[in-house]
């Protein structure tokens, strides 16, 4: 009766509770996909199983429009997260390799603000600031703004695993002839390897995915895929949409496992 | 000992050097001349300095005050790639995505040296430290024992002028501690490159060392060899630091010469040894409790009661205390003939005259 170990099971209530949350985060994720295979024009009756919106999404009268957006988006999100990778793992090279240096409380806080801020003041002051500057939004200013936000994404699994990494491998390094920077190019930066490929992975789907922003400084005349879903289902929402819906979802699941095994590969080869 | 500092040559002159953290003195105007071709050990406990001594040569933290010199030359202001010492460190620090070749081949390649003659030079040392055929593990793929010659092949491949061991047989177990002990010293004949060692383990810096720092409180305690250590102790700490003693607190009537006549407790007159700079006053006695016999209580020059007998195998430890509430420790080397008088009964105790040492307090 009493059972002195803890057990979350015990807790009465608990176990029908968890599978509600679970049933209202995936169950419209489970629609989504089921239905992006459905054979028909309803988007609410099922009438058969088919490929066709599928095909749909690559050879139909959306096509052009969809393939332009994922191209922008793909390269967006690659140069912003190879950008911002190299921006965090310079700084947390900073942060935590160059001891307790003045402003250093002030600046972990700056990096990491764009995790903390709601997205919609972000995206609304980076439309002003743009504004402001006389900058033309489209391509360029999506991708500055994609840099920046990622950079905390990308921050904390590299930060985590230098923190991880102890720093006597570079006094060995320096204490072998190695100057400075080749001790860190030698030793820590292939160390650090795991961590800056999963923050790598993770500001790329960061990247991939961001709506809000994206839609306030592209400006007009310019798409990414969310930003063009978006402006689809406005119009009435198609069959075709829930197929690429289920495109962009493999590619996230895909990316944050990767991201996930990379993580975990670097916790136990040290 | 003065005539052989001309003989042999200064590998690492410390000058008077100061290391302050904040507030905290961790060393405090050491001077230290360490010797071409010697294997020299820092000993003291833990937070006394000794690994921040080492550091300082290393050149993994700057010097508050004073001058390193190696060879003549002050390095105290170089960083470490610019000093020609290399180190062992306590838990090895080998790179663990290379392999046991490119660990050892590291410091010569950043020096310059080609491909075809670093990789002869690796063979050569891991044959001195027999690792010949573990050279393409990795340092995850070897035991503990292994990690730790590999780190010292790597350490000793760029032949430094100087090699610096930080503590690197604490993380080994004790019977592998007792044979890389040997090693070492038998490496260090071999390669005739000037060791600093650092330990807080007294029976390794008495067992390898040609000669010793003791260091307490970021000073220099003394420096000697194992048995001048050990036989002369100069003050309090050195002598209850190094093997076990009775401290005995005593009235100073005279010093001269290295010899003193001093006053016990008990009121007893008796004639030592001196450390330099001993006082008259106020001062303590060292004796061994190995260099006290246990006697009848009729030939003993003092006498006092049993009150405690440990067995330690080659050793019986006696507690002798005194009349004058004073307890005497005893070693009395472990004999089926020798009688070790039961506990609660009287014993004499004799000692040599140069058995007891007067400290500097």
């Amino acid at each position: 009766m009493a059972s002195k170990k803890i057990d979350l099971r015990y807790f009465p209530g608990f176990l029908p509770l968890t599978y509600l949350c679970l049933f209202l985060l995936y169950a419209p994720l489970i629609i989504v996909l089921v239905y992006s295979f459905n054979d028909s024009v309803s988007i609410t009756k099922w009438g058969g199983l088919s490929l066709r919106w599928y095909s749909d999404v690559f050879f139909g009268p959306e096509a052009p429009k969809f393939q332009t957006a994922a191209f922008n988006s793909l390269t967006i999100a690659v140069i912003a997260a190879t950008v911002s990778t190299t921006i965090a793992t310079l700084a947390a090279t900073a942060m935590i390799r160059a001891g307790n240096f003045k402003g250093r409380s002030f600046g972990f806080v700056l990096i990491n603000l764009p995790i903390m801020v709601p997205e919609i003041v972000t995206a609304v002051a980076t439309l002003i600031f743009f504004s402001a500057i006389g900058f033309t939004t489209g391509y360029l200013t999506i991708l500055i703004a994609h840099i920046v936000f990622c950079i905390p994404f990308a921050y904390l699994p590299i930060a985590a695993r230098m923190q991880s990494i102890d720093n006597t491998y570079e006094q060995a390094a320096l204490d072998l002839y190695a100057t400075k920077f080749e001790a860190f190019k030698l030793v820590l930066l292939p160390l650090m390897a795991p961590g800056i490929l999963s923050g790598f992975l993770l500001a790329f789907i960061i990247s991939l995915d961001d709506f809000i922003i994206t839609n306030f400084v592209k400006g007009a005349g310019i798409e990414t895929l969310p930003t063009a879903i978006f402006g689809s289902v406005k119009r009435g929402i198609q069959p075709n949409i829930m197929a690429i819906s289920t495109l962009l979802l493999l590619v996230s699941v895909v990316f944050v496992t990767l991201s996930y095994l990379v993580g975990r590969a670097g916790e136990k080869s040290k | 000992m003065a005539t052989d500092v001309q003989v042999k040559d200064i590998a690492i002159d410390i000058r008077s050097v100061s290391k302050l953290f904040g507030d905290f003195v961790a060393l405090d105007k050491v001077s230290l001349g360490i010797r071409d071709n010697e294997f020299f050990t820092l000993l003291g406990p833990s937070g006394c300095g000794k690994t921040t001594l080492l550091r300082t040569i290393a050149g993994f933290e700057d010097v508050s005050a004073g001058e390193i010199v190696l060879y003549g030359k002050d390095i105290a202001s170089l960083p470490p790639n610019k000093r020609p010492v290399n180190t062992v460190f306590q838990q090895y620090a080998l790179f663990p995505h290379m392999d046991v070749m490119q660990n050892v081949k590291f410091g010569l390649l950043r020096q310059g040296v080609d491909e075809v003659e670093a990789t002869k030079r690796v063979s050569e040392v891991l044959e001195l430290v027999q690792l010949n055929q573990f050279a393409n593990r990795l340092p995850s793929q070897m035991s503990g024992g292994q990690q730790q010659r590999v780190a010292l092949a790597r350490a000793l491949a760029p032949k430094p002028k100087v090699l610096l061991l930080d503590e690197p047989l604490s993380a080994l177990d004790l019977k592998l501690r007792q044979a890389v002990r040997l090693e070492l010293q038998q490496i260090q004949n071999e390669t005739g490159i000037t060791f600093v060692f650092v330990t807080h383990d007294q029976e390794e810096a008495l067992t390898m060392s040609d000669r010793i720092a003791v260091i307490n409180d970021g000073q220099v305690q003394q420096v000697g060899t194992a048995e001048e250590i050990y036989e002369a102790p100069k003050n309090k700490f050195v002598a209850d630091f190094i093997g076990e003693t009775n401290l005995i607190d005593v009235k100073v009537k005279s010093v001269s010469g290295g010899k003193a006549s001093c006053i016990l407790p008990g009121g007893a007159a008796i004639n030592c040894s001196a450390a330099d700079g001993a006082k008259a006053g106020d001062g303590h006695l060292s004796i061994r409790p190995e260099r006290v016999a246990l006697v009848s209580p009729t030939k003993g020059t003092f006498v006092g009661t049993v009150t405690r007998q440990i067995y330690l195998g080659t050793d019986m430890h006696v507690d002798v205390q005194l009349d004058d509430s004073e307890t005497v420790k005893v070693r009395v080397q472990n004999s089926k003939v020798a009688k070790i008088p039961e506990i609660g009964t009287k014993a004499g105790l004799n000692f040599d005259s140069d058995a007891a040492r007067l400290l500097v307090d």
